[in-house]
């Protein structure tokens, strides 16, 4: 049931956004539903938690690592699962008016998934889970508290609330887990049942009273609490009152009947409370901001609590738990009248605020009992719960430690500083009082509006539990101590009552609500004795100091690493090849037993070659010559294959040599000659060097690598295979399209992506390219002319015999690729080689005749050629699967046309089509082709008729003369499509 | 295996020329570097297949004469990606001349301006100082 409940909360925070766009803020009223049905559920526990009882409910989760979701009620467990829900259903309802004109309704699922996070926190067993939980109520009020991220104070806030309660976190997860190790469970009930001893287990339970510590906010954590008033009110008055600062108190009342008498365990507990205690109620003395005013009294009262609840005595224990309702119900009606005081006034300060008890009675009325409870005024919670906590802790000195071992000095000390914090806490209360709702002598009264009903309900029902807990003592004690006998040492508390007779506590009462009248009615020579103390460095300060430390150092470490030199960053990849690469070199002895110079003689000339035009491309200066150079390795590489007995690799290295070097030339033309006109610097020598170093340690490997091979290739299967399977001769070709045809599909993607990429950096605006038809364009010249659209080119830059030798090459091009791209499957060629061949040939019209031949030729966009062709490869991949086959799988298609296989002539029989075999995958090739046709179309597109159009409307670059530089672009908007800018000129 | 040594020089040199051009600041000087690398990497593949023989094609060539057709697979497939990519870098070394009239690769600025930090021993902009102290200021509905 716990795990449906929690479940509902988050379905229905999930539908928040929905909610506050149809209903705005009446969707807070649908939120608070759950929380409701939460509370409701819990009552119905009541028969079994009065009696003791525990209720448990489990589901396995990580089975293997012991952690599963388990829930496990008793009394603590319900008590605080009672405060979570029904606080929550409050707060949510009271949300509705509050945040009624608010910009954002960011609060609504938030609060809602917080409040499911807390009953999971306060319900589970399994400590892992448990510490789930933690971790999701700080990101919820990280995210709460960061309500207006435009604001500095939200973001400061939450930001610090986050690292200092998930430090705490982290170092209570240390201590779940090794307290999970020493016991074997991670079961926080079974834990208890038999705690672990020894040093680590100390070290464990120390932790976790860390995480619980810096979640209450006391010192030396204190210092966030106070800011994440920054979030809106109700917000506070949930997370930051009754329920989230509260985790931490649950978990150390959860493990003080168990660890309690761990090594310091209670002096931690004893002199941290009460310091927060002192410190807190101290500082709220000053506040003038109603709401920092009550953040400091809750830090000050965490302390109280947490010194009461882990102190570990009986009577501290039930002392702790009444406190803890007590002021789970009292710090929530204060903050919401804070709320409604704001909403009604339009302010909180209270040196700005006067007569608002005769403006809103009733506000005064709630906001009155609430203060009474809080400064522990009979007859309320907070009186016989402040009773019960001076008895238990004069226990101390009257029974000599009570079981403790505390000696009677320092409990006359403890009881002093929590008389002490009593009394702050009492000044305090009547200054919020007073400074909320008092008549004040020179203070403009502000205009009040009256709050509506419903805004006041929630802080009404509150304040009317505070009052109405103040009678119901007996019944309370009896509840509570079912928790309290779960504490092993101490004497019995004589229980919760308004009256006791006239006993120790009740004078130490007394005696702090006089002295804290009297310091109310001092404040002004408090306010100038405060004013005195000197300021000390706070742990806030220290916090701030380690933050921005933290952030220097980040820069360091950021400036040192990250250069921001593309150059240094590619020499230190290269370094650490060649330092563990080169390194392993050093240690092995695989070294190959011997080498062969060379395969055939030629191969060492047009090594030589290809290595001298290698340094002389490295070494050339000028643009062209290194590009031509460039050519000469690429070509003799095509040689060298040629010689290894690749003919396949040949033919496409010859043919995308081809390419690349007219694509080159396209774009140097507008490009300076040179690189570089600088004097060579003590660099080169570094880099002369680190070029050595990887050419050798590449040479070496690849000697080792090669030589180190003892076991046959992979694809020595491949010439059964090939046949069998892929129908073909040509075994690197059925390699492409069926084998390896996963490769291909994803070389052709990139292909298409490459060709986009240089189109887009072109024409910016769309890769899409408008092709002009030749209708009505005088350019065009009659039929009959060798290349048509050579008329529109400059008659000076006309080449007549190139036009007649591309005229007659064109469509001889055209037949070889198309022979190519179906020969390639059993004879050298295939859908690459084709597509280049085609490419090279419109790139030939283009060279020939300019940008208008090239539309000419190719009347459409790349992009359709590229979309078609990737469509076309898909199809292929994917129809056999859809026949029932495997992706990619090959069919063989026998063909006989009847009548047409022969020619029987009188010289003998002659093969016409004879018996046609059509594999399937050369569907997949004739896809490759167009892609491949594609990517040429758009480069000489983008690179060859984009840069024209640029260059025609000075949006090229001008290479200057004697100069490495270029003069900019005058004109860098996006390029219009190719045949725009003739179209503007020929009207 | 006995590898072929012609080969694994050659490799390593086009390597090494590529290295050079590599760690050079123009864009067009890089390029090439990557394009003459790419050449000698082409070359390793064929020092891996083994020894030379006859064009894998069935029936021209006899199994055992054949040569490696796997590594040839590979380098068909990266000598075209190479022309992709080659041709988008030029071209990006030519929007780079009509931007700014060079071609040469700058250092990050951001990366400076985190030199500049750290030599001031500065915080980063991230860093934002909080301050909600007991001074009695309102700062928290600042």
């Amino acid at each position: 049931m716990v795990s449906a409940i929690i479940v509902a909360h988050l379905a229905v925070a999930m539908c928040a956004p929905m909610l506050s766009s149809r209903l705005g803020a009446r969707g807070y009223l649908v939120m608070a539903a759950a929380p409701t049905v939460a509370f409701g559920w819990l009552l119905t526990l009541a028969p079994s938690m009065t009696a003791g009882g525990t209720y448990t409910e489990s589901f396995t989760w990580i089975a293997r690592l012991g952690v599963g979701i388990d829930y496990r009620i008793g009394m603590l467990q319900w008590l605080l699962a009672l405060i979570v829900s029904g606080v929550g259903a409050l707060v949510l309802i009271y949300c509705r008016w509050y945040f009624a004109e608010a910009p954002n309704q960011r609060p609504m699922g938030l609060l809602t998934a917080f409040a499911a996070a807390m009953l999971g926190l306060v319900t589970v067993d399994n400590l892992v889970v448990l510490y789930l939980f933690w971790e999701l109520t700080t990101v919820f009020s990280y995210l709460l508290i960061g309500y207006d991220p435009t604001r500095r104070a939200n973001r400061s806030a939450a930001l610090t609330a986050l690292i200092v309660t998930t430090t705490g976190g982290l170092a209570m997860l240390v201590g779940i887990v090794t307290l999970g190790v020493l016991s074997g469970t991670l079961s926080l009930s079974a834990i208890l049942d038999a705690p672990p001893n020894g040093p680590l287990a100390t070290t464990a339970a120390l932790l976790m009273l860390v995480g619980a510590l810096s979640k209450s906010a006391l010192v030396p954590f204190h210092f966030w609490l106070p800011g994440a008033m920054a979030a809106p009110t109700p917000i506070s008055a949930y997370l930051h009152a009754a329920a989230m600062v509260k985790a931490g108190v649950y978990l150390v009342a959860a493990l003080a009947p168990a660890f309690a008498t761990v090594p310091f365990w209670r002096p931690a507990v004893g002199v941290l409370g009460a310091a927060t205690m002192i410190v807190g109620g101290w500082r709220a003395l000053r506040q003038n901001d109603l709401k920092l005013l009550l953040a400091y009294g809750t830090v000050s009262q965490l302390g109280f609590l947490v010194l009461l609840s882990g102190f570990g005595t009986r009577a501290a224990a039930l002392a702790g738990v009444a406190m803890l309702t007590a002021h789970a119900l009292f710090k929530s009606t204060l903050f919401l009248v804070v709320g409604v005081v704001d909403h009604s006034a339009g302010t909180r300060d209270l040196t700005r605020l006067t007569g608002l008890a005769r403006a809103m009675p009733l506000v005064a009325v709630i906001g009155g009992i609430g203060a009474a409870s809080m400064a522990g005024l009979p007859p309320t919670l907070g009186f016989i719960a402040k009773e019960s906590a001076l008895e238990a802790l004069t226990y101390l000195v009257e029974y000599h430690g009570d079981g403790t071992g505390l000696t009677p000095a320092l409990a006359v000390c403890l009881l002093a500083a929590v008389v002490l914090g009593s009394m702050l806490t009492v000044a305090y209360s009547l200054r919020w009082w007073w400074g909320a709702f008092a008549d004040k002598r020179d203070v403009t009264a502000p205009e009040v509006h009256r709050p509506s009903m419903g805004f006041v309900a929630a802080p009404t029902l509150l304040a009317a539990a505070s009052l109405a807990g103040g009678f119901v003592g007996p019944p309370l004690t009896t509840l509570f101590e079912t928790y309290a006998t779960t504490v092993p040492g101490g004497h019995e508390s004589h229980g919760l009552a308004l009256w006791h007779g006239l006993t120790v506590p009740l004078g130490l009462s007394l005696l702090a609500i006089g002295l804290g009248a009297v310091l109310f009615w001092q404040r002004d020579a408090i306010a100038s004795a405060q004013a005195t103390f000197p300021v000390v460095k706070g742990s806030d300060e220290l916090y701030n100091e380690t933050m921005r430390r933290l952030d220097v150092l980040a820069v360091e470490v950021t400036a040192r690493t990250q250069r921001g030199s593309l150059a240094s960053y590619t020499a230190i990849v290269l370094a650490v090849v060649v330092l563990l690469a080169g390194g392993a070199l050093l240690w092995t002895v695989h070294w190959p037993a011997s080498v062969r110079a060379y395969d055939y003689l030629p191969q060492m000339l047009v090594g030589a070659l290809i290595v001298v035009a290698g340094v002389l491309a490295a070494t050339s200066r000028g643009r062209v010559r290194a590009l031509l150079l460039v050519g000469v390795t690429g070509y003799g590489t095509a040689v060298l294959f040629l010689m290894h007995g690749g003919p396949d690799l040949a033919l496409t290295q010859v043919l995308v040599e081809t390419v690349a070097l007219i694509v080159f030339v396209m774009v140097l033309r507008r490009l300076p000659k040179y690189f570089t006109t600088r004097p060579l610097g003590s660099m080169r020598w570094w880099r002369i060097v680190l070029a050595l170093c990887v050419g050798l340690t590449v040479t070496l490997l690849a000697l080792v690598a090669a030589g180190a091979r003892v076991a046959q290739p992979v694809s020595v299967d491949y010439y059964e295979a090939a046949y069998s399977f892929g129908y073909g001769k040509n075994i690197v070709n059925v390699t492409l399209v069926d084998t390896r045809a996963w490769d291909t599909i994803g070389e052709i993607a990139v292909l298409v992506v490459a060709a986009t990429g240089v189109a887009s950096l072109i024409f910016l605006r769309s890769r899409v390219q408008r092709v002009r038809g030749r209708e009505g364009d005088p350019a065009f010249g009659a039929r009959g002319m060798w290349l048509r659209a050579s008329g529109a080119l400059d008659p000076g830059s006309r080449s007549l015999i190139f036009e007649v030798v591309t005229r007659i090459l064109f469509t001889v091009m055209m037949l070889v690729s198309v022979y190519l791209l179906l020969a390639g499957h059993n004879a050298p060629g295939g859908g690459f080689a084709g597509g280049m061949v085609a490419g090279i040939a419109l790139m030939l019209r283009y060279l020939a005749a300019g940008r208008r031949e090239l539309d000419e030729a190719a009347p459409f966009d790349a992009g359709r050629l590229l979309g078609l062709g990737l469509a076309l490869s898909v199809l292929a991949a994917v129809t056999p699967a859809l026949l029932g086959g495997k992706i990619f799988q090959s069919y063989d298609i026998t063909l006989v046309i009847p009548g047409w296989e022969y020619l029987q002539t009188p010289f003998g029989t002659w093969t016409l089509f004879g018996e046609m075999h059509l594999v399937s995958s050369t569907i997949f090739d004739v896809g490759v082709y167009l892609i491949v046709i594609g990517v040429v179309l758009d480069l000489t597109r983008s690179l060859g008729a984009g840069i024209d159009i640029q260059s025609e409307q000075d949006q090229a670059p001008v290479p200057q003369p004697e100069s490495t530089r270029a003069r900019p672009a005058a004109d860098v908007s996006p390029t219009g499509s190719p045949t725009g800018p003739v179209g503007r000129a020929v009207p | 295996m006995s590898p072929n040594l012609t080969l694994a020089i050659v490799a390593g040199a086009l390597v090494a020329c590529g290295v050079y051009l590599i760690t050079e600041r123009s864009l067009s000087r890089i390029l090439m570097g990557v394009m003459v690398a790419g050449n000698g990497v082409n070359i390793l593949f064929l020092v891996a297949s083994g020894r030379a023989g006859g064009p894998p094609l069935i029936g021209v060539t006899p199994k055992e004469d054949m040569s490696d057709p796997l590594p040839q697979a590979f380098v068909l497939t990266a000598i075209v990606i190479a022309l992709a990519t080659a041709a988008f870098l030029v071209t990006m070394a030519y929007r780079s001349f009509q931007l700014n009239g060079h071609d040469e690769v700058a250092d990050d600025v951001e990366d400076a301006r985190i030199r500049a930090l750290a030599l001031a021993d500065e915080a980063s902009d991230s860093f934002e100082e909080i301050r909600f102290s007991d001074t009695g200021v309102d700062v928290v509905s600042e």
